[in-house]
C-alpha cells in the first residue's frame, strides 16, 4: 500500500501535471477573448441592414461550426504553418501555442455569434426601432442599445460556449502543443498502465473543478444581468 | 400660433383646458404624402394615399384595426418601407437609409404604443442619449434638458429609476420627453394609450394637449375621441388601406358623412 501511494506521489512529482491544466487555461483565455470579438462581428454582420455582409457571416458560422475541431487544429498546423509557412512566433512552442489559440478562437467564434444572436433575440424589435427613431443609425443604435441588452440575455449560451471551449482546448494536442492536459495524460499512461484509472481521475476531476465554477457563475450572472422589461 | 379661444361649442368630458380646435393659424405644408402605395404581400394596406400635414397642425387618424393607420403613421419615418409615391418632411423627401435616413429620423418625434423605452437606461439616460450621441450635446447639457422635459410631463422625479420601475403612463410620458429631446419639427403618436390601464389614459392625453397647444405638429393615430375633440385640427378616418373621410373633429364625431365612419363610429360610441 505505501508503495501504491508513494508511486503515485512520485508519477504526479514527475509530470507537471498543474503545469499542463495552466496551459489549457491560457489557451481557453486568449481563445475566448478572440472568439469574443470576432463572435461580435459576426454577429453584428448577421443583424446587419447589408446583404452581402449577412451572407459573409451566415456562411462563416456555417462552415465553422461544421468543420470538427481537430480538422482546423491540424491544418493550423499543416496549413498555416508547415505549407503556407505563416509563423506566429520565433519560439517553436510559442508559435503551436498561439496556431492553437487562433484555431480554438475561429472554430468557437461561430458559436460565440449564435449565442449572441440568441440574445439579440431576447430584445424586442421596439428597442431596434426606438433607436431608429431617435436618429441612431445601424453601428450606434447596435453598441448603444441592441447588444448591450443582447449579451445580458445571452450570459448563459456564451457561458455555456466558454465551457465547451475548455474542454476543447485539450484539442490543442492535434496543434502540437504537447505539453497540455491530454497529451501530458497520454505520455503518463503510456509510461505508468499500471496507474491507468488514477491518472484518468486526476484529469477528469481537475476539469470537474475547473468547469463546475463556470457554470455557477454565469447563472448566477445570467440572473442578476437580465434585463427588466 | 393662435391661442383663441374654442370655436366648437361641445366640451368633451372633465375638460381642464379649453384648447383651440379649428381655427388655428397653420403653416407651410411639413409632411406631405403623395400617391402612397404599400402592400404586406397580397394585402394593399395603403392605397394611393395622399395627405398634408402643415406645420403646428395637430391631425388625428382614426379607423379600425387593420385600416392601415399604423402603417401609415410608422412610414412618415420610413420604419415601414413604402412601394412608390413619395413622402417629403420639411420638403425634404425620406431618403431610403443610411446617415441622411438616420438625420431625418432625428427631427421626426415618434411615439410608440408599447413605449419602447431603452430597458437598460436610466429614464435619464433614455432622455439624453439621442441629443447626446446624434445631436453631439454636452452630458451637462443634455441633463439639464432633460430634467426640464421631464418636470414639463410631470416625471422629473423619477429621472434616476429604470423603466421596469414605472407605470405604463409615467413610461409613456417619459417616452414622449425622449422624442422631445431631439426638438423635432413633427411628432408621431401610434396609439399612444392603447396599451395603457384605464386610469393613466389622462395623464398621457393631457402632456399631449399641452403639447398640441405649445403648437407641435402632431400626428396622433388614436381612438380618444376626447383628445381629437380637445386638441386636433383635423381627423382623418381611414379604412381597409384607404383615407375615407376628412374633418374637422366635432363635425366628423357628430355628423359623419360616410356610410363606413358613421358604422365605426357606432361600434365605438355605444357602450
Amino acid at each position: 500500500m505505501n508503495d501504491y501511494l508513494s508511486g503515485l506521489g512520485a508519477l504526479l512529482q514527475q509530470y507537471d501535471v498543474l503545469g499542463a491544466f495552466w496551459t489549457n487555461i491560457q489557451l481557453t483565455f486568449w481563445g475566448a477573448l478572440i472568439a469574443l470579438a470576432l463572435g461580435t462581428l459576426l454577429a453584428l454582420m448577421r443583424i446587419s441592414p447589408i446583404a452581402s455582409l449577412r451572407w459573409a457571416g451566415a456562411t462563416y458560422v456555417s462552415v465553422f461550426r461544421n468543420t470538427p475541431l481537430t480538422i482546423i487544429m491540424t491544418f493550423m498546423v499543416m496549413g498555416v504553418w508547415t505549407a503556407l509557412q505563416i509563423q506566429l512566433a520565433d519560439n517553436f512552442e510559442d508559435n503551436f501555442f498561439r496556431l492553437a489559440v487562433v484555431g480554438l478562437a475561429v472554430y468557437h467564434a461561430a458559436f460565440v455569434c449564435e449565442a449572441i444572436r440568441s440574445g439579440v433575440n431576447t430584445v424586442p424589435l421596439g428597442q431596434a426601432e426606438a433607436a431608429r427613431a431617435i436618429g441612431l443609425s445601424f453601428l450606434p443604435a447596435a453598441r448603444l442599445i441592441i447588444l448591450p441588452q443582447a449579451f445580458r440575455g445571452a450570459t448563459a449560451p456564451l457561458g455555456n460556449t466558454l465551457i465547451a471551449l475548455l474542454k476543447n482546448s485539450t484539442v490543442a494536442a492535434a496543434a502540437s502543443v504537447s505539453w497540455e492536459t491530454s497529451s501530458t495524460m497520454k505520455t503518463m499512461i503510456e509510461f505508468n498502465p499500471n496507474y491507468l484509472w488514477e491518472i484518468f481521475a486526476v484529469f477528469a476531476i481537475g476539469y470537474v473543478i475547473l468547469v463546475i465554477p463556470i457554470g455557477l457563475l454565469t447563472t448566477w450572472l445570467s440572473q442578476r444581468l437580465a434585463v427588466k422589461r | 400660433m393662435d391661442q383663441s379661444t374654442s370655436t366648437t361649442g361641445q366640451p368633451a368630458a372633465d375638460n381642464t383646458v379649453d384648447a383651440p380646435t379649428s381655427d388655428r393659424a397653420l403653416g407651410a405644408p411639413l409632411v406631405e404624402l403623395k400617391s402612397v402605395n404599400k402592400h404586406f404581400g397580397a394585402l394593399h394596406v395603403l392605397q394611393d394615399i395622399d395627405l398634408t400635414v402643415r406645420k403646428g397642425e395637430v391631425l388625428v387618424v382614426i379607423g379600425p384595426s387593420g385600416s392601415g393607420k399604423s402603417t401609415l403613421c410608422r412610414a412618415i419615418n420610413r420604419l415601414e418601407t413604402i412601394d412608390d409615391g413619395t413622402i417629403t418632411v420639411d420638403g425634404k423627401t425620406l431618403p431610403e437609409e443610411g446617415k441622411a435616413l438616420a438625420q431625418l429620423r432625428a427631427e421626426v418625434g415618434m411615439v410608440f404604443q408599447s413605449f419602447n423605452l431603452f430597458a437598460h437606461k436610466t429614464v435619464l439616460d433614455n432622455v439624453t442619449l439621442g441629443p447626446r450621441k446624434v445631436r453631439g450635446l454636452s452630458k451637462k447639457d443634455a441633463e439639464e434638458q432633460a430634467r426640464k422635459l421631464l418636470d414639463r410631463v410631470g416625471v422629473g422625479n423619477q429621472a434616476g429609476k429604470m423603466p421596469a420601475q414605472l407605470s405604463g403612463g409615467q413610461q409613456q410620458r417619459v417616452a414622449i420627453a425622449r422624442a422631445l429631446a431631439m426638438q423635432p419639427k413633427v411628432m408621431l403618436f401610434d396609439e399612444p394609450t392603447s396599451a395603457l390601464d384605464p386610469e393613466m389614459v389622462n395623464e398621457v392625453l393631457d402632456a399631449m394637449v399641452a403639447l398640441a397647444q405649445e403648437g407641435m405638429t402632431m400626428i396622433v393615430v388614436t381612438h380618444e375621441m376626447g383628445f381629437a375633440r380637445k386638441a386636433a385640427d383635423r381627423v382623418v378616418f381611414m379604412a381597409d388601406g384607404q383615407i375615407v373621410e376628412e374633418a374637422q373633429p366635432e363635425e366628423f364625431f357628430t355628423a359623419p358623412k360616410s356610410e363606413r365612419a358613421r358604422d365605426f363610429l357606432s361600434k365605438i360610441l355605444t357602450h
